[in-house]
């Protein structure tokens, strides 16, 4: 018996098949096309630069003394020895800048890594324990929460004295809670799906899966998250700098170098425009990495 | 802490509750609700102070450390301690406290001889309340308007300026923005118009004195605001149910009002509750740039001195507000969604 | 025009997308009479729901209507303005989505939703609508409907939130309803109830029903007449009786094939229609549907056939028709793919056939 052939051979559709991509090319290139992210990326590359040379710079003689004082030419307009001009004590406007890009970088970068141990570990102790430990956790970090960040801060500061430790420490104790929420609610939903599967795991310790799938799926959203906490926590430095209970001088900050040029505010404005222009550009250039980051790792736009 | 640029809200509120009777109608589900977060602030009020006051006391040197040399001597610190009860163990200096504290005695300020807290307070109070209810209806008014107008308009210019701004002003710390805007409406305004005119840069008045302070307090809350109701604006808009809206022939009016903004607004009014721990921050900055005596630049003269009943006060105060505003959000948010199982 | 309560002229409906322009309507005229029970069916994609939409002037963003006319008895709503286009909306035609669980409002209680229908278009006073929630809730069937009106949307279930769309259709007495999937989101038990009360209502009030789906056995159980389109336009229209006992057009006649039917013989064989829709962006030429036919001629990919009439009421847009297409071919050709055991069954017996060319 011939079986006829149908006489209607499927047609070629011209399908556009999507290559796989890993899921980090992927990341990478959505991030690309978010020019904004792009340039504040540029821009954090420079400061990231800035603050590693900083200190070689002024060795070969391209950027002056931060903290030599020119009596003589207090409150300078911008010229060829200072591009900047100088404050109110006669000090180089530029390098004490560029050297208040350190400590911004510094603190705000480095926080970070007190966030996801502190935050990290109980968000996943509460998120794996569950139960009373979760519910005492959570209620822990609830207490943790009441009080308002920057008050906190300003209290620790002033009991442990103002020095780059104490102000470094107070920043990372305070602002840890979203961190550990969001470490708790991934353990938590991780459980979930791990429960049933562990069901049948045969050997392989249970936390251990649990800890093998968080990192990947949790990755993503800290990774945003601390990107945003980089403005937040430079915020508080430099606002405590500012308030005169953060960094002493005549160390560089911007937040000091903002207090000092308002003192000088009506003789020459430009002195706390820089400063200021700096924290602003800094902290919208990681706010705009953050988005970026965001919408690249969202899962829901993947293609 | 309330972290003040990201809204977030506290985890907690169901304790493990002993159901004496099932809630018959969502009304006493609500009553059961309200009260048990009530008392979940006392114990977190508690810790609070607990925390507090004990840092006071872990710092080094004492209060009456006087700066350039000349110390008191032994016997008047001896008397003071005495007369302020810093001679006794801790836990008994605690539980007096919080025995003052509940008859509202803050103790006596150590900056200000003889002049008790609680009177400082209530001197200093108002500039911050007026600044910081004037800010929080800036924030509504202009952070929900322009969420929703660019959300409306989606694309158009008025989306870009409205998100531009929004960008600029969650971005930049308020403590530039006041000097910014010092420099341009008070310097420049002044050289500008020949000394005629220019806002006043600092001190307070119910008057133009209040503009830039408000306007600076309210600029980050605002720009988050808008954002968050933007998005979840659009987000709305996609939805199934504003199509139906539309098909049984209401009115714009009838559909944005009722059926798209009824929804949008909702994680909007959450975000209000963390918007409060906010302008309870930003007062401290807006109001030691622009030089107001309310309870934010106390707070700082406080820290800088060391006045240890007067910070301890301040932050209790502070966080007393934080908290009866997330409650006050979180009993709100319940009645406006009716989805929320208040278990 | 005397009984045609809605004429669709030309309607064309595009869509202008970064990609290029979507004709998603293209140059459909179909009818409704009073009282009728019209189907409309075809794939996803081919343009059913973007008519109902446009007949409602609610074709969202990319999209316009951009020729045609869709006339209302006298009314063209395409000529409306938006005041007007108000006044028709849940009025003159009442219109049923698909997915009950998104489409009501879900802060809002389900009778001030129906009350609202009704004060929109004052012809009832606010009290007046208030009395007649519990009526209409009842009429669709919803038990306890005192009590019911006072509950939100996610209170009811799937079933009962469909019906009570239903019942928000009908608030205002319209004269068409068009139910667009009603039962594409429900459970198989609750598609025949909303399905019974559809028929019920079409019976009890008059209402005419346009129903849109692809599920053919709905269509068999309610309506009297069917639309089938494809690729935003209408390929084949005639009573249902007729079109299931003999489709004229291949699609149609593949769609009919595609659902197993319980009083036929069984078949081992299940048949699916091979290939994709066309991209409404870049149609093939000549007859759209070519590509994916059994039973294609050359013309065929050179010239659009029109609408002709094909038996009483009937009409088709083919060149060939399946009435010539001879029998034995036609039965053979049933399956455009053919289910793999069969394929097996069949290479059991002929080992040396080469692969059937397996469309699928």
């Amino acid at each position: 018996m011939a079986l006829p052939i149908p006489a209607a051979p499927v047609e070629e559709v011209d399908w556009d098949v999507p290559e796989q991509v890993g899921l980090w090319t992927d990341v990478w290139r959505r991030f690309r096309r978010n020019r904004l992210a792009v340039a504040g990326a540029v821009v954090v590359v420079i400061l990231l630069a800035d603050a590693l040379l900083a200190g070689l710079l002024q060795q070969i003689g391209l950027i002056q003394d931060p903290i030599k004082q020119h009596v003589e030419i207090t409150l300078a307009g911008p010229s060829a020895q200072h591009l900047l001009g100088t404050d109110y004590l006669g000090r180089d406007t530029l390098s004490r800048l560029m050297y208040g890009a350190r400590i911004s970088l510094t603190i705000g970068i480095l926080v970070q890594a007190i966030y996801v141990v502190i935050g990290g570990t109980i968000g996943m102790i509460a998120g794996y324990a569950g139960g009373r430990v979760d519910n005492l956790l959570m209620r822990f970090t609830d207490i943790w929460y009441a009080f308002p960040d920057l008050l906190f801060v300003l209290v620790l500061v002033s009991v442990f004295g103002p020095s780059l430790l104490s102000i470094f420490a107070a920043i990372g104790i305070v602002n840890w809670v979203n961190l550990a929420r969001l470490v708790r609610g991934q353990v938590l939903s991780i459980k979930e799906k791990e429960y049933v599967e562990s069901a049948r795991a045969v050997g392989s310790s249970h936390f251990k899966i649990v800890l093998r799938h968080l990192v990947p799926n949790a990755l993503g959203p800290v990774i945003v998250t601390l990107t945003f906490g980089i403005p937040a926590a430079i915020f508080l430095e430099a606002a405590l700098s500012y308030l005169g209970v953060g960094i002493q001088p005549p160390t560089p900050s911007w937040g000091v170098m903002i207090q000092d040029g308002y003192q000088a505010i009506y003789a020459s404005p430009w002195q706390v425009t820089f400063p200021a222009f700096a924290i602003a550009i800094t902290m919208l250039s990681f706010s705009f990495i953050g988005d970026g980051l965001r919408d690249a790792l969202d899962p829901r736009m993947r293609q | 802490m309330a972290n003040t640029a990201i809204g977030g809200r506290p985890a907690g509120g169901a304790l493990p509750v002993r159901r004496l009777l099932a809630p018959s109608s969502r009304g006493a589900a609500l009553t059961f609700f309200v009260l048990r977060r009530v008392l979940w602030m006392v114990p977190v009020l508690f810790f609070v102070i607990l925390i507090t006051f004990l840092l006071m006391h872990l710092a080094p040197g004492s209060p009456w450390d006087r700066a350039g040399g000349r110390q008191l001597s032994a016997t008047i610190v001896q008397n003071l301690n005495v007369r302020y009860g810093l001679d006794k163990p801790i836990w008994q200096q605690f539980l007096l406290y919080l025995w003052n504290v509940s008859h509202f005695d803050f103790g006596l300020s150590y900056q200000y001889q003889g002049r008790s807290v609680g009177s400082l307070l209530v001197n200093a109070w108002p500039y911050t309340a007026t600044l910081g209810v004037l800010a929080f209806s800036l924030i509504v008014v202009a952070g929900v308007g322009l969420g929703v107008i660019a959300a409306l308009r989606q694309n158009s210019r008025v989306d870009y300026v409205a998100m531009g701004f929004s960008t600029f002003g969650a971005s930049v710390p308020n403590f530039v923005v006041g000097m910014l805007f010092i420099i341009v409406f008070g310097v420049f305004m002044y050289k500008l118009t020949g000394g005629a005119y220019s806002l006043p840069v600092s001190g307070f008045g119910l008057d133009d004195h209040l503009i830039m302070p408000v306007v600076t307090l309210a600029l980050l809350p605002t720009a988050f605001i808008a954002r968050l109701t933007r998005a979840s604006t659009l987000d709305i808009l996609r939805q199934d149910y504003v199509r139906t809206a539309w098909a049984k022939g209401l009115t714009e009016r009838l559909v944005v009002l009722k059926h798209i903004l009824k929804n949008s607004l909702i994680p909007v009014v959450t975000a209000l509750g963390p918007t409060f721990a906010f302008l309870v921050t930003g007062s401290v900055i807006v109001e030691t740039v622009f030089v107001i005596p309310g309870i934010g630049s106390s707070f700082v003269t406080a820290v800088l001195s060391r006045d240890y009943p007067m910070i301890l006060a301040t932050t209790i105060l502070f966080s007393i507000v934080v908290a009866v505003a997330n409650l006050v959000v979180d009993v709100l948010y319940v009645f406006i969604d009716p989805r929320v199982r208040l278990t | 025009m005397a009984g045609k309560i809605l004429r669709i002229e030309d309607l064309k409906t595009q869509f202008f997308t970064s990609r290029g322009v979507v004709r998603a309507v293209d140059g459909v005229s179909l009818h409704v009479d009073e009282g009728e029970t019209v189907a409309v069916v075809g794939e996803s994609g081919c343009g059913k729901t973007m008519t109902a939409l446009s007949i409602l002037r609610l074709v969202p963003d990319p999209g316009r209507i951009v020729g045609g006319h869709i006339w209302f008895r006298d009314r063209d709503v395409t000529t409306m303005d938006a005041e007007q286009v108000r006044e028709f909306r849940g009025n003159d035609v009442a219109m049923i989505f698909q997915d009950p669980m998104t489409s009501l409002n879900p802060v809002t209680k389900v009778g001030t939703q129906i009350e609202e229908a009704m004060t929109a278009h004052e012809r009832f006073s606010p009290r007046d609508a208030l009395e007649r929630v519990i009526p209409l809730l009842q009429r669709v069937r919803i038990p306890a409907a005192e009590r019911r009106r006072q509950d939100y949307p996610h209170q009811f279930s799937g079933g009962m939130r469909q019906r009570a769309m239903i019942a928000m259709g009908l608030a205002n007495e319209p004269q068409l309803i068009i139910a667009d999937e009603p039962t594409t989101a429900l459970d198989v038990t609750v598609q025949a109830q909303i399905v019974t009360l559809l028929k019920q209502l079409n019976s009890e009030l008059g209402t005419a029903i346009m129903l849109i789906t692809h599920n053919m056995a709905l269509v068999a159980s309610i309506c009297t007449r069917v639309i089938v389109m494809y690729a935003g336009r209408v390929v084949e229209e005639g009573p249902v009786r007729q079109i299931f006992k003999s489709p004229q057009h291949p699609y149609t006649w593949s769609l009919l094939r595609s659902v197993p039917r319980v009083d036929e013989v069984r078949r081992s064989r299940l048949v699916s229609i091979t290939g994709m829709p066309p991209d409404l962006v870049r149609m093939p030429p000549g007859c759209k549907f070519h590509p994916r036919c059994a039973f294609r001629v050359d013309r065929c990919s050179d010239d659009e056939p029109a609408l002709d009439e094909v038996g009483p009421n009937q009409v088709a847009r083919c060149w060939v028709l399946m009435r010539n297409v001879p029998q034995e071919a036609a039965r053979e050709l049933e399956a455009v793919t053919i289910s793999r055991d069969v394929v097996e069954e069949l290479k059991a017996t002929a080992p040396d056939l080469e692969d059937v060319a397996d469309g699928s």
